[in-house]
């Protein structure tokens, strides 16, 4: 067997690896040296575990027991200090390693701006692993600022997920726009949008000067002179390819380390994949053509022939939310014409860039869903002259009506590109499917499709539903955390169907594989118990989140937040009396009117929580439930009673509805308003449930958004009087209650179910009826004042420590 | 050892927790079974959560404020993060809760 050594474990060469233990188990006996201490792992999913979306376990790909199973050598956390090639012998940090055969895989390293201040502790790269979890542990310093210097793909993917870390985050970018490389301006100018939206700040044309501070990063001088306060800076600016070791080693590097279309470098036994890898002039950054190298490399290895070849890329950034695309050459030039597509008010914009009637760009924002086709017309050159006149609104609409998605699917050639970081095509997929893979997990084994950035997913299983036509069913949707397989639905399907009504007889019955759950499931299952079994089962305060078992919003500091209920958005001089009274009595740092016509009071201890609830409910004050996935407010404008525009009695309404509606647990919380003209100054349209008043009646919208997602409500039913709103409104809510994923919000629920499905269910008269009926049972045994009940002796008790031994006398 | 009574097995609730204030800091006292009981730092290693506020499952907790698991065995994080709480001796005697005052009192001290 010959003895191979492999420099590096990246995702270049983790893949030459599986490519040749898969052609050739017995070929070679390998070693891999890693400067970092672990074994492969998917960098490209480094900024979902930035997020904090994924972890880290999620993205290894090759773990111990997979280098144990192919019996690989690995000396992780060990640095190779030289190569001696006329001995043919590696020499590591732990001692020599002699070779037939050496594989470069060393990547790249970041490119660190050589200001005044680079090397303070704060300062980091944004590369590995270790980078990412120095920068997590940034963002857990309360307040902590961050500023990321560059603007590109890396730089926004940092700055997205340090600020999901609740981190304020400042992007300075060289360029005037935003990853100037894969956009054109118009493009990068909706992407500063959306980020700014997230409470990202941007700022383009800025040139940092120095980085101050004292042993760690205090600010950040620009060359205008602006100063930033930062904890934490990121350098995303760029990678140089790590050739030092193979320059020293004597081999011959250009900008990287030259390779010829088999891998191989200027020593016949020497070869090299990678960021570290220069050919015919390129240098090398995105995924796809790594792997590419990778296989060919294996081949070689084999002594088969193959040879890699340079081939257009796509860009996608992996920011929930933002969503580009962009391939080819964009620039403007001669002969060169755009056709453009905007639609500002969704955020919508489509540029093709066309030459001799190819096309030979596309950057996209908003609607990516056409990328692929777009691509697959790049790179085949395909003449579009037919179909220029509808070519931007994608493949539905070429040759006649538009069709579904499937059929544009069905349309894609055998070689359009599905998978842009593997580099697979359709027909490839097909074979797979045709093959026998029938579940997504399947294909990606046999393909790698959608095995590395994910986004392709949903694509590779619209191919396999063309393919396998009936046979297909989607695949389920993920469980409902590792505790089980099952899924949400699956398991609010079996408490019913099996009249499960106690914990421990759904972790019993439906196999959980842990003693009593997780933080996840928990809530959830006691939520789906207390919905559909209301009277037999009992409200678990052991499953339920801090907020919701202690009535009160927990803060950063671990006070509290304490707010009252005020029916409507109404209140009277006694209660604000009252508030003002609690307020002074208990030092309150923090009184906030609040977005949803209350008063909340922020920053008292849990031990004072029953005593200031005991005060204000003395006042009539009762829980504004303001921290419960419940009925939160019910907001109102004046309507009739004041207002001169005012077509119904807006704010009686919402009393009333808010006193049915109050104390009902629900999936997440439910906000609702009513605006007693259509001028709608109760905001309702993006609420969960909002009800516009009109000289006829009163319109019932539901599904609205105003936070992470915004969204209007859309028309449920109008109806004439305040009576059939109640029953709209509450067969609603119980149809919500009954059928929701915990935690979806209604509009998250009817994206799912389709608001269609709920009109046609409440049509019926009867059925409405009957959702009236279950709701009233469910709010006799949960619509009570927990605020009194808390301050009652023996629930009081809870609120203080079980012992304080400190104040027992010092030895 | 020098074991003091802070109160009844039942003051704790089942899968839960209560917070014990001693001269170490704050103690949070898990209830993991019938009579099975841990006693660790009440403080999270990420911002200071109070861990007696989390939920509890299995013989774990997961931090209220931004979900950090830690076994109450060990007091080591669970998952990808690392680190370590303070755990103390503690033991459960004729429904009454013992915990070591040597062991919460000498981290004063020091």
């Amino acid at each position: 067997m010959q003895k191979l050594v492999v420099i590096g474990a990246g995702m270049a060469t983790g893949r030459l690896l599986e490519h040749l233990f898969e052609a050739d188990p017995a070929a070679y006996e390998v070693t891999v040296f890693n400067a970092e201490p672990r074994g492969n792992y998917n960098r490209i999913m480094l900024s979902p575990v930035l997020s904090g979306e994924k972890s880290y376990a999620e993205i290894v790909t090759h773990d111990d027991a997979w280098y144990t199973a192919n019996k690989v050598t690995c000396r992780f956390g060990e640095r190779v200090v030289a190569i001696d090639r006329d001995r043919k012998v590696v020499t590591g940090e732990r001692g020599e390693v002699p070779y037939d055969k050496l594989v470069f895989g060393t990547g790249s390293d970041p490119f660190i701006v050589p200001c005044p201040g680079h090397d303070l502790d704060g300062v980091v790269a944004y590369r590995d692993l270790d980078h990412t979890n120095r920068m997590v542990e940034s963002a857990a310093m309360p307040g902590a600022r961050a500023v990321v210097i560059g603007g590109g793909l890396l730089g926004l993917e940092a700055a997205a997920g340090l600020r999901l870390r609740g981190m304020e985050v400042t992007v300075l970018h060289l360029s005037g726009h935003l990853m100037d490389r894969q956009l054109d301006p118009a493009a990068s100018y909706l992407l500063q949008k959306d980020l700014e939206r997230r409470g990202i700040a941007v700022m383009t044309q800025a040139s940092t000067k120095a980085i101050h501070g004292d042993g760690h990063v205090a600010h950040v001088e620009l060359e205008d002179g602006t100063e930033l306060p930062a904890d934490l800076v990121v350098m995303a600016v760029g990678i140089r390819p790590s050739a030092r070791l193979a320059r020293e080693a004597g081999l011959e590097v250009g900008r990287a380390i030259l390779v010829d279309a088999q891998m191989r470098t200027s020593d016949p036994d020497v070869f090299a994949v990678g960021e570290c890898v220069e050919y015919a002039g390129h240098l090398f950054g995105l995924v796809a053509p790594l792997y590419d190298q990778a296989k060919v490399l294996a081949k070689t290895l084999l002594d088969e022939e193959d040879a890699f070849a340079v081939r257009e890329v796509s860009t996608k950034l992996k920011v929930t939310g933002c969503d580009l695309f962009s391939a080819g050459d964009f620039a403007e030039g001669e002969g060169r014409e755009d056709i453009v597509f905007r639609d500002p008010s969704r955020g919508v914009y489509k540029r093709l860039v066309i030459e001799a009637d190819r096309l030979v760009g596309a950057v996209m924002y908003g609607d990516t869903a056409d990328g692929n086709w777009f691509f697959g017309l790049i790179k085949d050159g395909t003449d579009i002259s037919e179909m220029r006149e509808s070519l931007i609104f994608g493949p539905a609409y070429q040759g006649g009506a538009a069709q579904d998605p499937l059929a544009a699917v069905a349309a894609l050639p055998a070689d359009a590109e599905i998978c842009g970081c593997n580099g697979v095509c359709k027909g490839r997929i097909v074979e797979a499917v045709e093959g026998g893979a029938t579940t997504l997990d399947a294909v990606r084994a046999e393909t790698k499709a959608s095995g590395s950035c994910g986004t392709c997913a949903g694509l590779v299983e619209q191919i396999m539903s063309v393919t396998l036509g009936d046979d297909f069913v989607l695949p389920a949707a993920k469980p409902v955390c590792p505790c089980t397989d099952l899924t949400h639905e699956d398991v609010r399907r079996l408490i019913k169907a099996r009249e499960l009504k106690s914990q421990p007889a759904v972790w019993q019955e439906l196999g959980w594989n842990t003693p009593n759950g997780c933080h996840v499931c928990r809530p959830a299952v006691n939520y789906y118990l207390l919905a559909d079994w209301p009277l037999d089962y009992r409200d678990d305060p052991q499953s339920r989140f801090v907020n919701e078992r202690n009535h009160a919003n927990i803060q950063k500091d671990g006070t509290y937040s304490v707010m009252p209920r005020m029916w409507g958005g109404i209140t009277t001089p006694d209660e604000l009396r009252a508030i003002a009274d609690a307020a002074d009595k208990y030092g309150v740092p923090t009184v906030k009117v609040t977005g949803g016509q209350r008063i909340d009071l922020l920053g008292v201890p849990k031990e004072q929580l029953p005593a200031i609830w005991g005060d204000l409910n003395a006042a009539g004050l009762v829980s504004g439930h303001a921290y419960t996935k419940g009925l939160r407010t019910v907001k109102t404008c004046v309507g009739t009673d004041w207002c001169r525009f005012g077509t119904q009695d807006s704010t009686g309404l919402g009393v009333k509805l808010e006193k049915m509606l109050w104390g009902s647990w629900t999936p997440h919380k439910v906000k609702l308003a009513v605006s007693g003209c259509p001028r709608n100054c109760a905001e309702a349209t993006c609420k969960d449930i909002g009800i516009i008043c009109v000289d006829s009646g009163y319109e019932i919208g539901v599904g609205g958004a105003a936070g992470m997602d915004l969204k209007p409500t859309e028309p449920l039913v109008k109806v004439v009087t305040e009576a059939e709103v109640f029953e709209w409104v509450v067969a609603f809510m119980q149809l919500y209650r009954e059928h929701a994923k915990y935690l979806d919000r209604p509009y998250k629920w009817l994206a799912k179910v389709s608001l269609d499905w709920v009109r046609e269910t409440l049509a019926d008269p009867a059925e409405r009826a009957a959702l009236n009926e279950r709701f009233a049972i469910s709010q006799s045994v949960y619509q009570y004042d927990p605020w009194k009940e808390h301050t009652a002796a023996e629930q009081e008790r809870r609120y203080q420590p079980l012992a304080d031994l400190t104040l027992e006398a010092a030895e | 050892m020098n074991w003091i009574d802070i109160g009844a097995l039942d003051d704790v609730p089942l899968r839960g927790a209560r917070l014990v204030k001693t001269h170490a800091g704050c103690v949070a006292i898990f209830r993991t079974g019938e009579a099975e009981v841990y006693a660790t730092s009440n403080t999270c290693l990420h911002r200071g959560g109070p861990l007696s506020e989390g939920i509890v499952h299995d013989r774990k907790v997961t931090c209220p404020l931004h979900n950090y698991v830690y076994s109450l065995e060990t007091g080591e994080v669970v998952g990808p993060d690392a680190g370590r709480i303070a755990t103390y001796p503690i033991r459960v005697e004729d429904g009454r809760l013992l915990l070591d005052g040597d062991a919460v009192g000498k981290r004063s001290a020091a």
